[in-house]
């Protein structure tokens, strides 16, 4: 069998991604701040304590979609990897590689919405890089973008922090992006009007963290969906997590694309989404933050962490089971029948 | 207005159920659920955890994508090599292993083969493209044949002649008499298959009840539908009473879709099949007939396909005979698993090994 080969499955952001990261890149670029496996880097800078340094490639098709474009999440999912460690996002940088035959208007278009984005967070993209590649060697355009930000002093968000007892809040509806995106990309004759929930996040965040700075987890649950997400949670922290079926806010669209295809809103991307742990007592306080925030009206509580020492995450059923919640494999694949 | 959906999802009639349920306290109980959507479905709703240890649930071969030979996906893998060849398939068949390669790994290495949500995609594809053969994996039951059916016909009717399928399709009724004839197999009730039934109606499960002594019951697929069915069957295993149910009426006739049969027997007639796990079942799949010969992958690139062993070690063929859970086989979770499966039950979303690995048993 031929496996010494990447497929699509390695960029699925699932089993088969987290392989690639173990065995290749962690193998070779081992260090203190990598192997904290959070979604931006918080540096030691001597003067400069609390920076914290990401990056993210944007490879979308297609690139304009129901609710944004390839430039407006370039700009939304950097800023949101920084503000899941409850920075201030500063600055950006961006590369783009542009295969030719590209339309001028169309990159024109992307880069105002680059533009706009960057403007409601108040970040200032203030270096970039652009290449151009022969006709097939890219699909149309891929960006790159790195991004800094400040985390307050006293600050401590991270994916290895979730406690036993902390309530699991989601900022609002799951699945919205994977589907919106899936149908544009598939054509399946589906009526159904999806918007992708592609959103900046930093000002969400520091509403909540103006009235609770001691949120013990923030983490946006991009590919691989708000299942892979709680297992990237469950084994950082080394905790058990129990999410309620009956809780999760889904938009009937979303749920009924998935029921036709067999997949599961749990495993489908968001790009406008947080996922916050927080102590019980100041659950409440939280979801108030969210609720007067325009993209947290839809939060939610969704469940708990319920034990410590067995990694797992479990999903009460609306049938009253419970059912094991595992990592996605590869890329969800709609079934035969 | 009724969705057809949340009435079957409502969580106090579940509970009123399952108390039900729970308060069995009969002998232990085999109970097979055919149909690998069911599998999914008993896992995804957690619904194992909720009946007694008396009622063991166990699945049985009706995932059509766990019980295509490996030398099916070896033919298809290697017709990927040509250039001038455009595979296209249902997306479940994308990952499943066959001697040599998968789908995904032929994508990756620049072969033409791409994802459809139905076969009538691939026939406009062969419009698109003419210069290319291209070429429809045809998998699975009754469900999914009668669309292919007429694939095949509109791809004749309207004169488009680089369209051709490389069949696997299976029908459910010989593999149920396998099963239900295998002395070694000590299913009490069968769970049919709510989408299978839709097509072909109730009588052979009819004929499996009273002459094969196997009461069963048709089943849908919310939990709600999948739970009072279940304690249906119990119930009348218990009361001695070996008939068929139908409990999906609202959607199930006694007569199935008989247009959709009609259609799928002008294009297609039983020929022996090879299940994976199972063998050579005569009668037991879907060929093309001598008037749509022409549309026969096989028969274009002269394809004959060999019996190939199982792998080493995989039970994935007691597994869909019922005969061993996932959890007996060494394999499991240990070098197979869903990104690298070694058998078809793990490859498959609705594959019996995939839905342990992925719900818990």
């Amino acid at each position: 069998m031929e496996k010494n080969m990447i497929t699509i499955a390695h960029g699925s952001g699932g089993t088969a991604t987290s392989k690639l990261i173990e065995q290749i890149f962690k193998k070779h670029f081992s260090n203190d701040i990598l192997s904290q496996g959070d979604d931006s880097a918080r540096l030691n800078l001597g003067d400069a304590r609390n920076l914290v340094f990401t990056t993210d490639s944007f490879v979308v098709t297609p690139i304009f979609f129901n609710g944004g474009n390839i430039g407006k999440l370039a700009v939304c999912g950097t800023v949101n990897d920084l503000a899941t460690s409850g920075a201030k996002p500063l600055y950006l940088s961006c590369g783009f590689i542009i295969e030719e035959g590209f339309g001028m208007e169309e990159l024109e278009r992307i880069v105002e919405a680059m533009s706009a984005t960057a403007s409601e967070c108040g970040v200032k993209i203030v270096t970039g890089d652009t290449k151009v590649v022969q006709k097939g060697a890219a699909d149309k355009i891929f960006i790159n973008t790195s991004g800094i930000g400040i985390v307050p002093d006293g600050l401590n968000i991270s994916g290895r922090n979730a406690m036993v007892g902390d309530k699991i809040i989601v900022s609002g509806t799951i699945g919205d992006h994977g589907s919106s995106i899936f149908l544009e990309r598939e054509s399946i004759g589906f009526n159904a009007d999806i918007k992708s929930d592609c959103a900046p996040l930093s000002g969400m965040v520091q509403d909540i963290l103006s009235v609770v700075p001691d949120v013990h987890v923030l983490r946006d649950p991009t590919r691989g969906g708000v299942a892979t997400t709680l297992n990237e949670i469950a084994l950082q922290s080394n905790v058990s997590i129990l999410i309620r079926e009956d809780s999760l806010p889904v938009k009937r669209e979303v749920q009924g694309v998935c029921e036709l295809l067999g997949m599961d809103p749990l495993y489908m991307a968001n790009e406008g989404k947080m996922l916050c742990f927080v102590s019980e007592d100041k659950a409440d306080k939280v979801l108030e933050a969210l609720h007067k925030n325009k993209y947290g009206k839809d939060a939610r509580i969704i469940g708990e962490v319920t034990g410590a020492g067995e990694p797992k995450v479990l999903l009460k059923a609306l049938s009253g089971g419970n059912r094991i919640i595992s990592v996605l494999a590869g890329d969800q694949l709609p079934r035969i029948c | 207005m009724r969705n057809y959906i949340d009435e079957f999802r409502d969580s106090e009639v579940i509970s009123k159920i399952v108390q039900s349920l729970q308060g069995y306290s009969g002998p232990r109980l085999k109970i097979m659920e055919v149909c690998g959507t069911h599998t999914m479905a008993i896992s995804r709703y957690g619904l194992r955890s909720l009946l007694p240890p008396q009622i063991e649930l166990i699945s049985g071969p009706g995932c059509p994508v766990c019980v295509t030979s490996t030398s099916y996906i070896d033919s298809a893998t290697e017709l990927a090599d040509n250039k001038n060849v455009i595979i296209t398939t249902f997306g479940d068949m994308m990952r499943i292993p066959g001697n040599n390669s998968t789908l995904i790994h032929k994508k990756a290495q620049g072969s033409n083969v791409q994802m459809v949500y139905s076969p009538l995609n691939a026939v406009e594809l062969a419009r698109e493209n003419p210069d290319k053969e291209v070429v429809f994996l045809s998998v699975g039951f009754e469900t999914t044949t009668p669309v292919i059916a007429l694939s095949v016909s509109k791809a004749k009717s309207e004169g488009i002649k680089n369209y051709s399928v490389l069949t696997a399709n299976k029908t459910m009724p010989e593999a149920i008499k396998t099963l239900a004839g295998d002395k070694e197999l000590l299913i009490d009730g069968f769970l049919y298959p709510g989408h299978v039934s839709a097509i072909i109606g109730t009588d052979f499960f009819n004929y499996v009840a009273y002459n094969m002594q196997k009461p069963g019951v048709v089943a849908g697929f919310e939990p709600l539908d999948i739970l009072y069915s279940i304690k249906v069957l119990i119930d009348n295993i218990t009361n001695g009473k070996i008939i068929l149910e139908n409990m999906y009426s609202r959607i199930v006739s006694k007569e199935g879709n008989v247009k959709a049969q009609q259609k799928m027997y002008e294009v297609f007639e039983p020929v022996d099949s090879v299940w994976r796990g199972m063998g050579m079942i005569p009668k037991s799949g879907l060929g093309l007939v001598k008037n749509y010969e022409m549309f026969d992958t096989a028969k274009k690139f002269d394809i004959k396909q060999k019996d190939t062993p199982e792998p080493k070690g995989c039970l994935c063929g007691e597994v869909l005979k019922g005969k061993k859970r996932p959890l007996d086989c060494k394999l499991f979770k240990k070098r197979c698993t869903p990104e690298n499966p070694v058998g078809s039950c793990m490859v498959s979303s609705e594959g019996t090994c995939a839905a342990y690995y992925k719900y818990g048993g």
